[in-house]
């Protein structure tokens, strides 16, 4: 029974952990406060899920899943190429927003609130992923390879310049580097990486609806990219195990289910309060969050 | 090497530039003077690409490069131009060495190449930016983070910066504003050294003692015209430099 949870608890750091070493990509690493990433996880979650539905296999939808998450990565850079700070954040909430409106009302194909149950648990090769440890062991295998390339892009010298453009874009430019470029391939391969953790939580629940990809579901990921420390991908890994377990001890006080949601999110926002006043650069940050 | 043709830049109802001409010598030191506000970042904004002119032309090298970014400008057949700003613009959370090789890679933006691993950083890049800082003197701040060196560290890694990425011509804001008398030596030398090698550059300075020294050319600017426009000995004395500087 225990192992069962612990399983389940692993699954979810496994998939939080590629939303928001994506996350941490652009926001920690180009400097791009980007609040549209849960969207990109919800597109990547509903490609799948549909894909999968119409008998598409498994390694196909999460692929495609990527690809149509970073289709939509590619798409908001090029209107948000001149915002910054603030106005980034809010443009790109609004993006969220109207991704989210869509999955609620093109019920032709999404089937709205009503969401798309019965998402066939992953296979490949002919081997079903249908027991929790099994799904761990992808979702591990997965997560392992999106850290691997996260990783090498950020240690490369294209990591460089993109951190050079988070801390001075014109300056970057007046120097010859292309920020318009560099800014939508990081938003491209944050959206992409989103995109499947998305397919991952898709096949992982088996069930989605809009409700799954709102502003609160975005909130945790936020906190763990700022707890974890900006630019810092070993700070993420410890974060999203922390955030995750961090409101699990609610579960055994007793409370109802509906009060267990919103103590979750006020514990995550307590957490991050106490982490902003007394380590402003979170665990293992390469500066303050300005 | 530059042409700059009537050119125009205001700012609502403030001419900041207004019909300014002159022109850059290869291989020769020429310097933009003139009082506080009389338009000579502005111009030096209008020839890197930051701001768009409301008219006039900029020739670089043969290419009309009015309107285009600073990308462009900078990436020019390989040889742009290479500016250094009034203020410090290092990347703060990146090292010394780190803000050296950011120029010296034309590949770090080629993202298969870079994932792929084929595009490392070399040790002749590595020792070519290690000579780069120790002729400023700076070779042990090499591996500290920009925004924890000093003011006039940072100054002198700017310049660094600026004279290692690939350039034909070399655009100095003030490169020795509010730098200590014998850093501002140092800098002179090596500006000349410079010049003996055979660079092109066009600076803005105050210290009128260090520009008259090592400029070929001395162009003036107020309220954003050119006032006049020689060698630095006759400058000194020309009336309308004079009006412009003290009201006399």
């Amino acid at each position: 029974m225990f192992s069962a949870y612990l399983i389940h608890l692993l699954i979810l750091i496994g998939i939080y952990l590629i939303l928001a070493i994506a996350m941490q990509l652009a926001v920690g690493f180009t400097g791009l406060l980007n609040l549209g990433h849960i969207a990109f996880y919800c597109v990547g979650a509903y490609v799948s899920a549909l894909l999968a539905l119409a008998g598409v296999p498994f390694w196909i939808c999460i692929i495609l899943a990527g690809i149509g998450a970073m289709f939509f990565g590619f798409l908001l850079a090029i209107p948000t190429n001149k915002i910054k700070g603030d106005y980034l954040a809010l443009a790109t909430l609004g993006f969220s927003f109207v991704v989210y409106a869509v999955a609620l009302n093109w019920t032709s194909l999404t089937r709205g609130p009503l969401g798309l149950p019965g998402i066939p648990k992953p296979s490949l090769f002919g081997f079903v992923f249908s027991d929790n440890l099994s799904f761990l062991i992808l979702t591990l295998i997965i997560g392992a390879v999106s850290y691997f390339i996260i990783n090498r892009i950020t240690k490369s010298p294209f990591g460089r310049v993109l951190e050079a453009i988070r801390d001075d874009e014109l300056a970057a430019r007046v120097m010859g580097k292309n920020s318009f470029r560099m800014k939508s391939y990081a938003l491209g391969i944050s959206a992409f990486f989103a995109g499947i953790a998305g397919s991952l939580y898709a096949h992982y629940i088996t069930f989605i609806d809009p409700s799954s990809f709102t502003l609160m579901q975005l909130i945790p990921v936020v906190a763990i990219v700022i707890i974890g420390g900006l630019a810092s991908l070993k700070g993420t890994i410890i974060a999203t195990i922390v955030l995750t377990l961090l409101p699990e001890p609610l579960r055994f006080i007793g409370f109802p289910s509906s009060i267990i949601g919103p103590a979750r999110q006020i514990l995550y926002a307590l957490f991050l309060l106490l982490i902003l006043i007394y380590k402003p650069r979170g665990f293992y940050g390469k500066f303050d969050l300005e | 090497m530059l042409k700059v043709q009537n050119l125009k830049k205001y700012f609502g109802g403030v001419k900041a530039v207004d019909d300014c001409d002159f022109e850059v010598q290869e291989k020769t030191i020429t310097a933009l003077i003139g009082p506080n506000g009389s338009g000579k970042t502005t111009v030096f904004n209008l020839i890197s690409g930051i701001l768009k002119p409301e008219k006039g032309k900029i020739i670089f090298d043969g290419y009309d490069i009015t309107n285009k970014s600073p990308e462009y400008i900078a990436n020019l057949n390989g040889l742009g131009i290479s500016r250094l700003f009034q203020q410090s613009r290092l990347f703060g959370n990146l090292s010394v060495m780190e803000n050296l090789l950011l120029v010296l890679d034309n590949e770090d933006e080629k993202f298969w190449k870079n994932l792929s691993g084929h595009n490392k950083i070399t040790k002749e890049k590595e020792a070519k930016a290690k000579v780069m800082l120790e002729m400023v003197d700076i070779e042990k701040f090499s591996n500290k983070l920009a925004r924890d060196l000093s003011f006039g560290q940072k100054r002198l890694v700017e310049l660094a910066r600026t004279i290692l990425n690939s350039h034909k011509l070399l655009m100095l804001d003030e490169p020795v504003g509010g730098v200590n008398p014998k850093l501002r030596q140092e800098i002179a030398k090596i500006l000349l050294k410079l010049k003996e090698e055979g660079e092109t550059i066009l600076l803005i300075e105050h210290d009128m003692n260090f520009t008259l020294n090592i400029a070929d050319r001395v162009i003036v600017m107020d309220e954003g015209k050119v006032i006049a426009e020689g060698k630095p000995a006759q400058i000194k004395t020309n009336p309308k430099v004079l009006e412009a500087y003290l009201g006399e």
